[in-house]
Formats: C-alpha cells, structure tokens, sequence
C-alpha cells in the first residue's frame, strides 16, 4: 500500500513532511548537484536581509561534543537578489519555498515581507531568533511582548502564510508560542539554535571569532523534542519541529511529539541526501505501524 | 562535479611523527580531480566526530584507479581516520573545491609548502609540464620533514628549510625562495601553508610581479558551499572587500585577491 506522505501546513500543500531548515541548504543549487532536490516536502532558503550582508569574522564554525556552534551571521546577497536571481532556479523544483528573513527593525521585517508577498514564494518564515546579529532580530524573539509586536505588524503585509521561527533561549516557549499564534502566526518553527560557546584552551580564547554562536546537531535534540511537545499541547496552529535530526527516526519523535512537519538542518551539511533519508525513514516508520497517512503519527505520543 | 561515495582504504602509513598517508580506491576521484581539490570524509559513522574532515588530495594513480591523501593525526576525527585499515570504506564527498592552474603557459615554476601544506603540491608537479620547477618546502624540525624523495624526483631543485635548524637550512621557505627569485625568472608561484607563510610568499610574488596562487584553510562546515563557514577576505572592486569562501571560490585563490588581516 502507498503511504500519504503529503501534510497540509496553514494551506501549504507538502508533497511529504521534510523540509531542509534555512541556514543549511543555500538556495539549493549546491545540494542540486547531489540529489534531486524534488524530492523534498519544502527549502527554507538562507536567511534574507532587506540588504546584503557580509557575515561575521571567520572561525565561524566550531565542533563540539555530537553538535556544532555556527556564527555565520546571515551571509546573504539580500532580498532582492535572492528574488531575481535564486527564486527562478528554485522554481524549477517542485519542492516548497519558504522564504526565511531576518530585519534589524520591524520596519525592515514589514518591507520584505511585502516584497516578498508578491514573489513567488510559498511562506515567509520570520527568524526573530538569530543568536549571531548584534542588531535587532532575536531582542524581537525572546520575549512574549516582542513575538505579538512583530508578529502583528508584519502580519498586515502578508500575502502569504507566515511561519514564526521560534528561539529556544527563553524561559518558556511555550508563552512565545502562544503569543505568537494569538499575533497572527499561520504556523510556528523551533527550534533555532542554542546560544553557546566553545574555547580554545591553547589560545585561552573563544573558537569563534564571534565568541558565542547558535549550537546545533544531534546534541540538541532532546530539548528540542521537549519544546515542540510543550507548544503543540499550547497552540492550534501547525508545528514545524527541528533540531538534531539525521534520520528517520529522529524525525518520528518530533511528529509524535507534535509536529506536524519537520525540518532537517546540520544534517544536510553533513550528508548531502539526509532529507531524503529522513523522508524514508519517516514512511518506513509509518508503514509499520500499518498507518496509511504521514500526518496520522503526529501527536500520537503516550504518555507515561 | 563531486560526488558522495563509500570509498575503500587500500594503504596506510605513518610517514613521519602523527603524519599519515592514506591510499583510497576511487576510479571517480583519481579520474577527475585536479590539483589543490580536496575530498571531505566522515571519519566515523555516528556523532563523535560530526563534522567531515577536508583533507587535500597529494596525488592520484590514474591507471591503478586510487588517490592519496595525507593527514596530521590532530584530534578525534584525524585519530579515528589513522585508525582505519586497509579495506575499511570511508564515507566521502569529492572532489571539492577549485583547482591550481598548472596550464602549460607555465614554464617556470617554483611550489612554496610548508608543513602539512606541502601535499598538495606533489599533485601540482604530477600536473604541471614546466621545465623549471623549483621546491621550497619548510618544517618545523627535521622529524616532521616528509615526502622528501617524492619532491624531489619531481623538481628540477628541492630546498628544505627547518624553523629550528635541525635539517636543510635554517629559517622559512619563503626566505629560500626571496634568494632565488630575481634570478630565476618564474612566471607562476604555487603555495600552500600557514599563512604567515603564505602573506610573505604573495608579497614576494607582488614585489616580482609574478603570477601566484595560493591554497588556504579555514574551519569549514559542510566543504561544498552551501553553509557558509570557511569565510575568507577578498578584494572587491577598487578598495572594497568581501567574504569568499574557502571551500567552493577556493581553496586556491590568485595571491593578489586574497586580504591578510
């Protein structure tokens, strides 16, 4: 019997439930040469800016135990480019865009979201989290006052679903969530990284040239899992959950978890075809469990 | 175009203190890559060393259908990597990156390496057809000095320098090289090293007016450029610079587009 991968996010068809996580896929050409990026549900684009920007000073990538701590600090060649020159390739795919932007003000947060409604595009994923900018952007995501503010502002230019990407760097995401889906949030996504910082005790300096970065990989997983069960019991509007997923069955504890599709970060940069696999294994775990359809496992956890 | 493969292991060597060489069956790999590309290998399966390793190719063996990498034996990744045997597969993603330009308007050539450095230049005299090429290859104590024999039997003449003096002559490459280069007329500078190393040979080169390119390091993420780590500075227009990365504009960048901080 065929399995249903296909999962419906805030009227975003997915041909499955895998989606590469934005920061780790580009814009999808690199990966193009060593899968058919068709096969995946969607692609979260790198990170855009109304502007161009450089990025932060290198080292900005460190290993540390099953993780690794980035502050790449949203490289991009800005919103416009991205629009003229990347949109078209990704086009020719049938995987869905979702376009991720990061602002310095809620201003610029409210311009690209109205550009970027009249692209192309299938969503704007809004990174109010990024640990690796001075400027704005995660001041916007860790508090429950600044989620509704910018979430309602940028609301009103939407033309098309807006996904919150939330921060695991507060007390309770859960009250983010909330505050988020109260502003208008057609969908939420988490978790972005953990703020850290490794040391190099040779030099007695940070490895980054940043000092801290955003912790990702499979050392995260577990608190992730924790978030997206905490918030798919607190909000009523789909569930996108990551962090540390590299295979089938890390995916299957996120849907069990709660969510309703995933998203497949390091793990790409490690293994070029790791959404293929997880999508694999995602509907070998399904056709176990003698379900017809991808979405039937979401929330389907039992508690102990 | 590179490639995700299970390679095969069939030789490994300590050739110097924590320096090993590695023979990997390939017919994909030794057919297609060009000097200065690097292979990105996961040195385990699992998390304990997440990240792929990027290690520069130092030769290839067209007809036998393998390719050589060498390594330092550094940390956990390197260690588990000295650790394998022949016949062991290792997970690769290769070739990688750019390439260093050894067309035959090349005629006189000197190869700057230094340390762990030096292996990709082997592949770049395999490669190159000048008739002068001269090796400046510096170490930092003779124990650490490798591939002497290959370079060799490779260059019209080899200079090995030592920090310490302990073998060759004491001092830097780029010192050996500062003697001979009113003389000798180049018309291409291929190096590769730490890059103290590499600003003085791209000074030199710029002094001479002669045409460099240079390989460089930097922590890489995912080595096929779609994460954007292994940032480096590059001239941009007139005064203006701009991040380049390593693994996918380089690793070999023209000296003179390269920013030292």
């Amino acid at each position: 019997m065929d399995i249903d991968m296909s999962v419906d996010i805030c009227g975003i068809k997915l041909k499955n439930p895998v989606i590469a996580a934005s920061g780790t896929f580009g814009f999808g050409r690199e990966h193009a040469g060593f899968i058919d990026i068709n096969k995946l549900g969607g692609i979260s684009v790198k990170g855009l800016t109304l502007k161009p920007r450089m990025g932060n000073r290198p080292p900005r990538v460190a290993e540390t135990p099953a993780g690794m701590l980035n502050s790449v600090g949203l490289q991009n060649p800005g919103v416009h480019y991205f629009i003229e020159n990347e949109l078209p390739f990704l086009r020719q795919h049938t995987a869905a865009v979702i376009a991720n932007i990061a602002g310095n003000t809620i201003d610029e947060y409210c311009e690209m979201t109205e550009i970027l409604s009249d692209a192309d595009i299938d969503a704007i994923e809004l990174n109010v989290s990024c640990p690796n900018v001075r400027e704005g952007c995660i001041a916007f995501g860790t508090t429950p006052a600044g989620i509704t503010e910018i979430t309602q502002q940028v609301k009103r230019y939407a033309k098309k679903p807006l996904i919150v990407k939330l921060t695991p760097n507060v007390s309770s995401i859960a009250d983010t969530a909330a505050a988020a889906e109260s502003a208008g949030a057609d969908a939420v996504s988490l978790i972005n990284t953990l703020l850290g910082m490794a040391i190099d005790v040779e030099t007695r300096r940070p490895v980054l040239a940043n000092n801290t970065g955003g912790l990702s990989g499979p050392a995260v997983k577990p608190v992730a899992v924790r978030m997206v069960y905490e918030v798919s019991r607190t909000v009523k509007i789909p569930v996108i959950g990551m962090g540390g997923i590299f295979c089938g069955n890390d995916a299957v504890e996120f849907m069990l978890a709660g969510a309703d599709a995933v998203m497949v970060g390091t793990a790409n940069m490690i293994y070029p075809d790791a959404c293929i696999k997880v999508c694999m294994g995602i509907e070998q775990y399904v056709r176990k469990l003698g379900y017809s359809r991808a979405a039937d496992i979401t929330g389907s956890l039992e508690m102990n | 175009m590179s490639k995700h493969m299970t390679n095969i292991i069939t030789g490994i060597a300590e050739i110097a203190e924590g320096i090993f060489r590695m023979r990997i069956s390939s017919g994909y790999i030794s057919a297609n890559a060009k000097p200065g590309q690097f292979v990105n290998i996961k040195c385990c399966e699992g998390n304990d060393a997440l990240l792929r390793r990027p290690i520069s190719i130092c030769s290839v063996d067209r007809p036998g259908d393998t390719y050589d990498i060498v390594f330092q034996k550094k940390g956990g990744g390197t260690g588990m990597l000295a650790g394998k045997k022949p016949g062991d597969r290792i997970d690769v993603l290769g070739p990688l990156g750019n390439s260093f330009d050894t067309g035959a308007r090349h005629r006189r050539i000197a190869v700057v390496g230094g340390g762990i450095g030096v292996f990709p230049l082997l592949f770049v005299l395999d490669d190159s057809r000048a008739i002068v090429r001269r090796s400046y290859l510096g170490f930092r104590t003779s124990k650490l000095v490798v591939l002497e024999n290959e370079f060799r039997f490779r260059s019209s003449s080899l200079e090995i320098a030592t920090d310490d003096g302990s073998y060759g002559t004491k001092g830097f490459a780029p010192d050996i090289l500062r003697r001979d280069i009113s003389v000798e007329d180049f018309d291409m500078i291929y190096a590769c090293g730490p890059e103290p190393m590499l600003r003085k040979v791209s000074q030199l080169a710029g002094e001479h007016n002669i045409e460099c390119q240079i390989s460089l390091e930097q922590r890489m993420g995912c080595g096929f450029g779609t994460c954007l780590a292994c940032a480096c500075k590059t001239a941009n227009g007139e005064d203006g610079w701009k991040y380049s990365h390593v693994c996918k504009d380089g690793p070999v960048f023209n000296s003179r587009s390269i920013i030292f901080d």
